[in-house]
């Protein structure tokens, strides 16, 4: 059982909780890390909140990510996107938590559940529509038409565009679980194959050394994936807001 | 060949993704070191749209990877 690199992924039961029209609301590990992921945000960000003039050390720190995510909004949607700021910079630091977080040993990582990740992506693709049909009326069907091409070019584009626009969902929620899930199955495997070069003693305990230093490598690897996956989220949810903006690309 | 076998065979060709990820990787680290180097005072300025190709392109790699765990756990 602990020598399968699967099990740590496996979702048990902390507090069972009665079913509520056939879903099962009991409270998971899954639940307890989410939970923990934001009580660490709110934590680092209540001791930004001074307002002083002069930042200190946490307000700065509190600055430059505001400012991080507020850059890459206008940089890439434009400053009428501003709106957004907000669910941006949440997904991003939630995101971001939940890859830290699961780097402890023993901890849980939510975002390598594709339930999670799909829930977030869907959420995301929801807010373009609806934000670009309250926004655009239905003048905003015309993403899926780009002005400017043969009439012929019309009936190849728009199913292409459909498709495109539809996979967002999809590819954006199985990027996040995919990198999370690859990243700690090697991770296990390498630490298993370390555990087990031990076990053996003699010549195979000088050749454990690889795989120590394989698994050391690996982990700095996963923080820089962990930082890397929720910057990607969150510039591609602003990508996607672009839609809501720019109808005519 | 029976189906079971077949299965096996099907999630090891999953992982060929790995070839095109493998490549696209190298050729978005390749470009921006020429590109870096041709022109130093550009480069800073276009690290995010490296480290978003590179996201980008691990990504496919790891759909084949996801392909072949559906397959075995099909």
């Amino acid at each position: 059982m602990a020598n399968d690199p699967m099990s740590q992924f496996k979702i048990e039961k902390i507090v069972d909780l009665p079913k509520v029209g056939g879903i099962d609301l009991s409270f998971t590990n899954s639940a307890l890390y989410m939970v923990i992921g934001v009580v660490l945000v709110i934590a680092f960000f209540l001791p930004t909140m001074k307002r002083q003039l002069v930042p200190g050390r946490m307000q700065s720190l509190g600055e430059l990510s505001y400012e991080f995510i507020a850059n890459m909004v206008r940089d890439t949607t434009g400053p009428e996107a501003m709106k957004f700021f907000p669910f941006v910079f949440c997904i991003f630091f939630f995101v971001l938590i939940a890859g830290l977080v699961g780097m402890f040993p023993y901890a849980f990582t939510t975002t390598s559940h594709i339930a999670v990740t799909g829930a977030m992506a869907l959420f995301t693709i929801a807010i373009v529509i609806v934000a670009g049909i309250w926004k655009n009326g239905f003048k905003w069907f015309k993403i899926f038409a780009p002005s400017g091409l043969p009439i012929l070019m019309y009936f190849i584009i728009i199913p292409i565009e459909i498709i495109s626009f539809l996979s967002r969902p999809i590819t954006l929620a199985v990027r996040l679980f995919a990198n999370m899930m690859a990243g700690h199955v090697m991770l296990k495997l390498f630490a298993i194959f370390a555990a087990y070069l031990v076990g053996k003693g003699g010549i195979m305990l000088g050749a454990a050394i690889l795989p120590i230093v394989g698994t050391m490598a690996l982990i700095a690897l996963e923080f820089l994936v962990a930082g890397l996956q929720a910057f990607v989220f969150a510039i591609l949810t602003c990508v996607y807001l672009n839609d809501v903006y720019h109808v005519d690309h | 060949m029976e189906a079971e076998a077949l299965k096996y065979v099907g999630a090891g060709l999953a992982g060929t993704a790995l070839i095109g990820a493998g490549i696209g990787i190298g050729n978005i680290f390749a470009s921006y070191l020429s590109g870096a180097l041709r022109n130093p005072s550009a480069a800073a300025s276009q690290r995010t749209n490296l480290l978003l190709g590179f996201a980008l392109c691990e990504a496919t790699g790891l759909f084949g990877f996801v392909l072949a765990i559906i397959i075995l756990n099909s």
